[in-house]
């Protein structure tokens, strides 16, 4: 006996919105029996997790600190997904962009500053993200090698000449040493919008590509070529469309974002370069966009659950000494319920009731 | 309304440093502490060290103190907002346990000036931040000179973490042990550029031995080269933690952290509001680093190890004593002088006899 996944012909209204209520019911129930077996009120961990981040003006500023890099490096993965292009590999863009970036910041450091540092740390980040992830899409038009494979392999070449820099030539003179560059001066900082608290002017920057993505996607030409481009290859090559510019459009689009996130994270929560400048922010956003539906809007939603979750999940450890691997397992149970809810709301589950070699036989028979 | 919201949040900042210090006189309120942790508890090496430090402190203190800890914190954007949440949540005493978290400790310590911070083998230092270590390489001497005594092939592997200075100076002080026994001992070094990962740490033992290591040190935080020893019937040394549970036949010693003699004290020092922030570099002496049983050597070698712990505790004994030479020879410490403290937290060469280079250099 086995069971196939069938796409519902038509997706009913009442299941789309239903779909995120159920996906919600379904980690409330799960999360009530896994804190009750630990011995944990669930009550009390619920609104820990999803309650108090939300009313304290200072998690809600960190929130929104932790979805900004997960936004930007997201918003540039609906390109590519829409236009079927897996860049898997933001992770790498990101840490290029922040490394081709950090070069003004660390070239300037000490100097006398200057309203042009921060601008052009930016844009360097863009352009390293891009350079980085126009990589594999080069990969993949001249020798058709999987994008999957070579973006994902890129991460760690990256992480590794990261890694060499703040060991090496960039390593901080006064620093003992230990492996970081120097901290930022202010004019190469991304500045606060608060006195009190660490949201920053990224967030201005997320929230324009928010807009421009989606006016992008949703009303020019060139959304309509990535669309058609990953849903019908074949009419998009009939209508005109490159297939070959559009992957490197997409992927170029991508990395700009992740570097540009990756400049924006090291020039504002983090201050200085050094080996670890992100908890896996690239691979986040591949969820962030998927469970945003590749809308540029449901991507900005799903950023900021996500952030919740991160952030619920320290304040549970801290407040009800909630194991890590608890937490965790939470957030996973968590995603678990949204991806299937979504996915039981778009496809069917039959049952075939034979094998089809079987299937084959009893057809001979008959 | 903003100058008045600012005054009121000013008044009540006051307030309450004024209700703390008040709090810390009668020592009438429970003590929140907390700890941040960079690896999980449950590595068995450095962070579990650490976490039996705050078990220790709970024992103590009873119902006076209330302890909380955070594992697996990134040594990134998020440590920040860790140290910050537990600032908020009302802990007046933070330990943050790596060097990673130093300028995020830093950060959240200018915006909270009523809590403690102590940052565990940093050097920046603040009115509310005290940094603490241990002279770890105290022990790395004594098993220099096991080493020495055990090895048959005169081949030492060595499965260092980070360039820094606290690791090149154990480097140092184990070679100058093990020459002191034989002037022609070999180390060979491979960095792994990581505190915990054990994967690594077992592959690098691995290599290690197929060149012709018969003893593995370690300056990382798993068990994993201890494993790979047992497996391949070579000796080790433990690192942070007695490992003589994964290398039963492996093990000859360990350098142990013991954490809890320091956090003890610093908790009553809060507790009677005497705490000031101060640079702790204790060793062997105070009980901040120790040596787990030596196991698995011969009578005459366990008597020469402690033979030299007796006297690094009594002073007779310093590891890092003239004369040293650099590896090109130069004399760095003469005869009769011992290197400065200062000196050994920033070294960034190796002593004569060891033949790799400090990567980055």
């Amino acid at each position: 006996m086995r069971f196939k996944l069938e796409r519902r012909e038509t997706v009913s209204g009442l299941g789309l919105v239903a779909a995120p209520v159920i996906a919600v019911l379904a980690t409330l129930l799960i999360g009530t029996a896994m804190f009750l077996v630990l011995g944990l009120d669930p009550l009390a961990a619920f609104r820990i997790y999803f309650i108090d981040p939300l009313t304290d003006p200072y998690t809600l500023q960190e929130l929104v600190v932790k979805a900004c890099p997960l936004l930007l490096i997201g918003l540039g993965l609906v390109f590519c997904y829409r236009a079927n292009r897996w860049n898997i590999g933001a992770e790498g863009q990101y840490v290029a962009g922040a490394v081709l970036g950090s070069i003004v910041a660390i070239a300037t450091n000490g100097g006398e500053g200057g309203w042009w540092i921060l601008p052009a740390m930016l844009a360097m980040g863009a352009i390293g993200g891009a350079l980085w992830g126009l990589v594999p899409a080069f990969l993949r038009v001249r020798f058709g090698a999987s994008e999957i494979l070579t973006s994902l392999m890129l991460v760690y070449v990256a992480q590794l000449g990261l890694d060499y820099l703040v060991r090496g030539p960039w390593r901080d003179p006064a620093g003992f040493n230990f492996p970081k560059s120097v901290s930022f001066d202010p004019a190469a900082t991304v500045p606060l919008l608060m006195e009190d608290g660490r949201m920053h002017a990224g967030i201005l920057i997320a929230i324009v590509v928010v807009i421009v993505a989606a006016f992008v996607l949703g009303r020019t030409l060139v959304g309509f070529s990535i669309e058609l481009g990953g849903s019908a290859p074949r009419a998009a090559a009939f209508a005109g469309f490159d297939e070959r510019r559009v992957t490197y459009g997409v992927f170029a689009v991508s990395g700009a974002l992740a570097g540009l996130a990756g400049i924006i994270e090291v020039a504002g929560p983090i201050g200085n370069l050094q080996p670890s400048i992100s908890p896996g922010y690239g691979f986040t956003a591949i969820i962030a966009a998927v469970l945003g539906r590749l809308n540029p809007f449901g991507v900005v939603l799903s950023s900021l659950v996500l952030a919740l979750t991160y952030i619920g999940g320290e304040a549970a450890q801290i407040s009800l000494k909630m194991p890590f691997d608890v937490t965790r397992v939470f957030q996973g149970t968590m995603l678990i319920a949204i991806l299937a809810a979504d996915v039981l709301v778009r496809y069917r589950v039959r049952r075939v009731e034979a094998p089809a070699r079987d299937a084959a036989k009893v057809t001979a028979h008959a | 309304m903003r100058k008045i919201l600012s005054m009121a949040v000013g008044l009540s900042v006051g307030l309450a440093a004024g209700l703390g210090l008040m709090g810390g006189a009668q020592a009438a309120e429970k003590l929140k502490a907390a700890w941040v942790y960079v690896g999980p508890v449950g590595d068995f090496g450095y962070s579990y060290q650490h976490d039996q430090g705050r078990k220790a402190v709970e024992k103590a203190f009873g119902d006076k103190v209330e302890t909380t800890f955070v594992e697996n914190v990134q040594e990134g954007p998020d440590a920040e907002r860790v140290i910050e949440q537990l600032a908020r949540a009302g802990n007046k005493l933070i330990f943050t346990t790596s060097f990673g978290f130093m300028e995020p400790t830093l950060k959240v310590a200018k915006r909270n000036p009523s809590v403690l911070f102590e940052h565990a083998t940093g050097y920046k230092r603040a009115k509310n931040v005290a940094t603490y270590n241990a002279k770890f390489h105290e022990g790395r001497y004594i098993i220099g000179q096991i080493a020495a005594k055990m090895s048959k092939s005169g081949t030492v592997g060595y499965i260092a973490s980070f360039p820094i200075p606290e690791v090149i100076a154990g480097i140092n002080s184990f070679m100058l042990g093990a020459q002191s026994v034989n002037p022609n001992m070999k180390v060979k070094i491979v960095w792994v550029n990581s505190w915990f990962d054990p994967a690594k740490e077992a592959d690098a033992a691995k290599a290690l031995i197929d060149q012709g290591a018969d003893i593995i040190a370690q300056h990382t935080d798993s068990p994993a080269a201890m494993q790979a020893a047992e497996q391949r019937g070579v000796k080790a040394f433990g690192q942070s933690s007695d490992m003589i549970n994964f290398g039963p036949h492996a093990q000859l010693t360990a350098i142990v952290d013991d954490w809890a003699p320091y956090y003890i004290d610093r908790v009553k020092l809060t507790l009677d509001g005497k705490w000031t922030s101060t640079d702790t570099w204790d060793g062997l002496k105070e009980g901040v680093v120790h040596m787990a049983p030596y196991t698995n050597m011969p009578d005459d070698v366990k008597t020469m190890a402690e033979t030299t712990e007796a006297a690094i505790k009594s002073g007779a004994l310093h590891p890092f004593k003239g004369p040293i030479y650099k590896q090109d020879g130069t004399l760095m410490v003469k005869e009769g002088e011992v290197m400065s403290d200062k000196d050994i937290l920033s070294l960034n060469w190796y002593v004569k006899g060891i033949d790799d280079k400090v990567p980055g250099q």
